[in-house]
């Protein structure tokens, strides 16, 4: 369960997040739309802390993410501390940032091992059965430059999902790929989805939304403009902003 | 592996045969460079002032030897501590916090602007502007030791070597850090890795990559170097040969002796940092060029 309460965050002079109230419950997938600068990848990275909120609380399954509470003051976490909250959530980047010196077996092992302390064989024995969920079982020792992009995503997720996170965020997971490859990862995240893995996706696929996702959001300058189901984010969109940018992408 | 073979097409008669573009210029410059070769080495075996007869006499002589190991173990460990005292320089240099990051920056200013040959000799005299160095708490009690005792001219010789070191290494590993991608810093954390096992196991594999060459360089320019310790009077290779020919009179010969221990050396170091890097280059290209002993070895067997 994801609780995100007026969230605010300004980089210099530019306000990126201007009060943000978000609510995921665990098993859902959440998608957030919009058009690029109004903020949905600083709110995905504010969820795990890569950036610091300025204002405003994020807490998963009741714990706050980079901050202790004490009284009405908020501490800081030690980065040790914070590593450990992340361990427990799931990133997948657009760029997808394999370690390119490591084999897709190892990307995918070696997280377990230095930030849970599993077993190496644990740990490897888990990678090959995420690499095999993805569908990359003979490529295991590949080096990431040797793989598609499609395939190192696929990867990247397997990496995301070794952790077994209580909640994984996407952002724009397939807005690197050439449109062929777009399709198998998606699949993979529709997988994700059926089989109850609680997601946050930022994307441009209009039809992974409809499909998957319980709860669409759409953002603009910073605000949550809209959210709902898909059919009526999607199909009956009730402000001017998410109207007009539905209208382009939806041709 | 499995080698590919390309299937075996039909020669078509009427097919249009690629004829190679000639390159006759190309020709006339490598019959120009060979001519020049040839010239050069037939004057290293017939001019008599190269005198090799002497060259053989003293090239494994027991003082060039016992010179040649000063000059090594002086590389070795103006290297070893030139990159123990490189890695906080870098590290400081990176730091947010600005006091470290201008002592650093101010340490690298000061060592890589005096030069190692005026640097030596401040360090030999140091005696001169402190009788004694004491160990102990900062402007409190403490024991003293007089200079010349504690700084001997191999000590100064190696301190100098050592300082003037750290400040480059401290740049070329600066620079290794910041040629890793940010993605890879950011993989990191998202992951939850502990920060020493980002550095470690992340980042400076990376980093590696950057690094290898330059350091591979300063190696290199440190071992002849060396030989500008002679000031001090050590024997090492270059201050040994000259003792010789300050005997003998033989001079050319006795610098080839030291000249081509250098060359000698300078091949093995870059020996060792073709494999490191070839070691480093994991994942970074597709596959591995063969290395040019696996050449030779393919162009024998097939």
């Amino acid at each position: 369960m994801i609780e995100i309460s007026g969230v605010h965050k300004s980089f210099g002079d530019v306000a990126v997040l201007k009060g943000i109230d978000l609510f995921a419950e665990a098993g859902s997938v959440t998608v957030i739309l919009g058009p690029s600068g109004s903020g949905k990848s600083t709110l995905l990275r504010c969820v795990n802390h890569l950036e610091k909120v300025d204002r405003g609380l994020i807490r998963i399954d009741g714990e706050l993410i980079g901050y202790r509470q004490a009284g009405n003051r908020l501490h800081e976490l030690s980065e040790r501390q914070v590593l450990r909250q992340r361990a427990r959530i799931g990133f997948v980047f657009q760029n997808f940032n394999l370690f390119p010196h490591r084999t897709a077996l190892q990307n995918v092992a070696e997280a377990q091992i230095w930030a849970l302390g599993k077993s190496p064989s644990a740990a490897y024995e888990k990678a090959h059965e995420l690499l095999y969920a993805v569908g990359l079982w003979d490529r295991a020792g590949a080096y990431p430059r040797q793989l598609s992009g499609g395939q190192q995503q696929r990867v990247a997720i397997a990496r995301a999902l070794a952790l077994e996170p209580k909640l994984i965020l996407f952002d724009e997971p397939t807005s690197a790929l050439d449109p062929e490859l777009v399709g198998e990862v998606l699949d993979v995240l529709r997988d994700l989805a059926a089989g109850g893995t609680t997601m946050i996706v930022v994307t441009h696929e209009i039809g992974f939304a409809r499909e998957a996702a319980d709860t669409v959001v759409f953002m603009d300058e910073g605000r949550i403009v809209e959210q709902g189901t898909p059919a009526a984010v999607l199909d009956d969109p009730q402000h001017e902003r998410s109207r007009a940018f539905l209208s382009k992408v939806l041709v | 592996m499995t080698v590919l073979t390309p299937p075996r097409r039909k020669e078509n008669v009427d097919d249009p045969v690629v004829v190679p573009a000639r390159h006759p210029w190309r020709w006339a410059g490598t019959a120009l460079v060979l001519v020049l070769v040839a010239q050069f080495v037939h004057g290293l075996v017939t001019n008599p002032g190269w005198d090799w007869t002497t060259f053989f006499g003293y090239f494994l002589e027991k003082s060039v030897l016992e010179a040649l190991g000063l000059t090594l173990l002086l590389t070795l460990a103006g290297a070893v501590f030139g990159f123990l005292g490189g890695i906080p320089l870098a590290a400081m240099r990176l730091s947010p916090n600005p006091v470290l990051a201008t002592v650093s920056w101010a340490y690298i200013w000061v060592f890589r602007s005096v030069p190692l040959l005026v640097q030596l000799l401040f360090w030999a005299n140091l005696g001169y502007l402190y009788d004694t160095l004491q160990i102990g708490i900062p402007f409190g009690p403490g024991y003293s030791f007089p200079t010349v005792d504690l700084i001997s001219s191999f000590g100064a010789a190696l301190l100098g070597l050592a300082l003037h070191e750290a400040a480059y290494a401290g740049e070329i590993i600066r620079a290794g850090l910041l040629s890793v991608d940010h993605g890879q810093h950011e993989a990191a954390a998202a992951l939850g890795i502990p920060q020493w096992r980002q550095f470690s196991r992340i980042v400076l594999p990376q980093a590696m990559r950057a690094i290898l060459p330059n350091a591979a360089n300063l190696l290199v320019s440190l071992l002849k170097s060396t030989s500008i310790v002679y000031v001090l009077a050590i024997g090492e290779l270059f201050y040994q040969v000259q003792v010789i020919y300050g005997r003998n009179g033989r001079v050319v010969p006795l610098l080839m002796v030291a000249t081509v221990w250098y060359v000698i050396l300078t091949a093995l170091l870059s020996i060792l940092q073709y494999y490191t890097e070839r070691h480093f280059a994991r994942g970074a290209v597709r596959t591995l060029p063969p290395t040019p002993f696996q050449r030779i070895k393919a162009a024998i067997t097939r």
